[in-house]
């Protein structure tokens, strides 16, 4: 197990080396709290709000609607939590079934406070009905979020659609856009707030953003210093702000050329796995303007997830799974039921995700890997395909 | 998250396989909760008449605990008789795996339930009586496993995958 091949980039990317050398002076000489009046104050500010025009320049948007959190977790809850706070009279919230758990506990919280919450279905790849949306909106709705691309499937929302109806209806619209930045097009033009974080393009860990359009007004959850126009008091993570800035460029300027490259290496995985792996199944979407095009996730029948993790760990390749026996609460992954997997089928689920530095190469190990294996662990389970 | 032991065992599993000529086989958890275990015993008479567990192996579908524990409680029991076999509980196969997750430990009970659910058989087909002790364990297995099969009804009646209907449960998650 010489060289590792991390097929895990949903979960989170190592960061760019281009990325880095823009944050490692942020860690020593250039040390400086941004609130500090001296120069080295001063030059933390200056990289700190450059950093701030910058991403606001990536998304189209008012640098002073970009709010600095300490992820995309926080900037989900400080969308959700903040905006119920600041219009206390609106008790009802829209969201997909298949939201990050940022978003639904957020929800989930909420409702246990006597909010009213619709969690909208998918179909079968994991798509939203922007009708369902329209549908659900009422004179209470406080906030519509949906996410833009999902995390375990890749599927895309029909952002576009939701958005400009919850313009029309005059309601809130927010993204977790943690997945899609720099893997397809935003239409930020129609979006209130978007979640963003750097570790998922290549950044830092431990850095976000909050972009919050001009006509929201949100309460703050995090008191103290008044840093980032109130909203979210604390000390700049200044090297981490830096290094997200620079995760953004990287990603959205080479976008196109990176997304083609990724969508061939996923086509090739998923092509391949179909058919050199009885009873396997895609779930999510094949589509290019369906999917994300660096996560593809597959149910094999009669297998079970974590044990095929494992196994795929001990021949040096690193995935992940929606299987319950590798969540905390023991339950199978709640995007594979709402999309309707039978749950058997989402015991053996298996999420492969695709970076900037996977090489065609990886992909090939891969192949040639996980169907000895698949076949390993189902000759040790007492279950045969085909029996019944 | 697993120690060094117990991925011995995950990769490396002792006894695994069907058995070619067994006594009695026991069956455990349901596919919906994602651990299935089936547990083969061959039980024979020694020189001065004790029923040993002779061989045993057993087919497992589950998490690298649930093929750790297989593994383990294959190695405690073979070479027992029925007597000492009986009395191998969830924790003995835990602390001989050097300790669970906590999240985990439920396979260890699910791989003790499946020796006792082999050994239950047998004495049954033996029209044998049976420990009080066994015939307790067996009244609890069954009991959850009525608990799944009414927990999972609805998935059970939308499966189009027959092999997983009417699998014996027994308490998984």
């Amino acid at each position: 197990m010489n060289t590792r091949i991390y097929l895990d980039n949903a979960a989170t990317t190592p960061i760019d080396s281009g990325v880095l050398d823009c944050m490692l002076p942020y860690l020593q000489q250039k040390h400086g709290n941004a609130s500090s009046l001296h120069e080295e104050g001063r030059q933390a500010r200056k990289a700190v709000e450059d950093a701030r025009r910058d991403i606001a320049g990536t998304l189209d948007w008012d640098p002073r609607g970009i709010v600095f959190t300490s992820g995309a977790t926080e900037a989900d809850n400080l969308a959700i939590l903040g905006l119920a706070r600041s219009q206390p009279e609106r008790r009802h919230i829209i969201c997909s079934a298949i939201e990050h758990h940022a978003v639904l506990h957020s929800c989930d919280w909420l409702e246990r406070q006597g909010y009213r919450i619709t969690r909208l279905p998918v179909d079968a790849e994991g798509r939203v009905a922007p009708a369902s949306v329209a549908g659900a909106i009422d004179e209470q709705t406080l906030l519509v979020s949906v996410m833009a691309g999902n995390n375990e499937l890749g599927t895309i929302q029909p952002i576009r659609e939701i958005g400009e109806l919850c313009r029309e209806r005059g309601v809130p619209f927010h993204t977790d856009a943690v997945q899609a930045v720099g893997r397809m097009d935003l239409p930020t033009q129609v979006t209130d707030l978007i979640s963003l974080s750097a570790h998922k393009l290549h950044g830092p860990k431990g850095v976000g953003v909050l972009a919050v359009g001009p006509d929201v007004k949100l309460l703050p959850l995090v008191h103290g210093g008044g840093h980032e126009r109130g909203l979210r008091s604390g000390t700049e993570n200044v090297s981490g702000i830096v290094g997200l800035a620079a995760a953004c460029r990287l990603m959205t300027e080479e976008q196109e050329t990176h997304t083609r490259r990724m969508r061939a290496l996923r086509d090739r995985l998923i092509d391949t796995v179909l058919t050199s792996i009885p009873a396997a199944k895609l779930n999510g979407s094949r589509s290019p303007l369906g999917s994300l095009p660096h996560i593809a996730n597959f149910s094999f029948a009669a297998i079970e997830g974590e044990s095929l993790v494992m196994k795929l760990d001990e021949q040096g390749i690193a995935a992940s799974t929606g299987s319950a026996c590798s969540s905390p609460d023991l339950e199978p992954s709640h995007v594979l039921q709402a999309i309707g997997v039978p749950i058997e089928m989402a015991h053996g689920s298996l999420r492969l995700s695709i970076g900037r530095q996977t090489v065609t190469e990886d992909i090939d190990s891969l192949l040639r890997i996980l169907p000895g294996v698949v076949e390993q662990l189902r000759s040790m389970s007492p279950f045969k395909l085909g029996d019944g | 998250m697993y120690n060094e032991q117990v991925m011995d065992h995950f990769r490396e599993p002792r006894n695994q396989g069907k058995l070619g000529r067994y006594s009695a086989i026991g069956k455990v958890g349901n596919i919906l909760c994602g651990d299935v275990m089936w547990m083969y015993i061959l039980v024979e008479r020694s020189d001065n008449g004790d029923e040993i567990i002779t061989d045993i192996s057993w087919e497992t579908f589950g998490c690298t605990a649930a093929i750790a524990t297989s593994s383990m409680v294959s190695i405690l029991a073979k070479g027992k008789t029925l007597d000492e076999a009986i009395t191998i509980t969830n924790s003995q196969v835990a602390t001989e795996l050097g300790g669970l997750p906590a999240p985990k430990m439920h396979c260890s009970s699910l791989a003790a339930d499946a020796l006792n659910e082999a050994i239950y058989e047998y004495l049954t087909a033996e029209n044998r009586p049976i420990p009080p002790a066994l015939e307790q364990r067996h009244e609890r297995i069954a009991r959850h496993r009525k608990e799944l099969e009414e927990r999972y009804a609805g998935f059970l009646e939308k499966t189009d995958n027959q092999q997983i209907k009417g699998l014996p449960g027994s308490p998984c998650c």
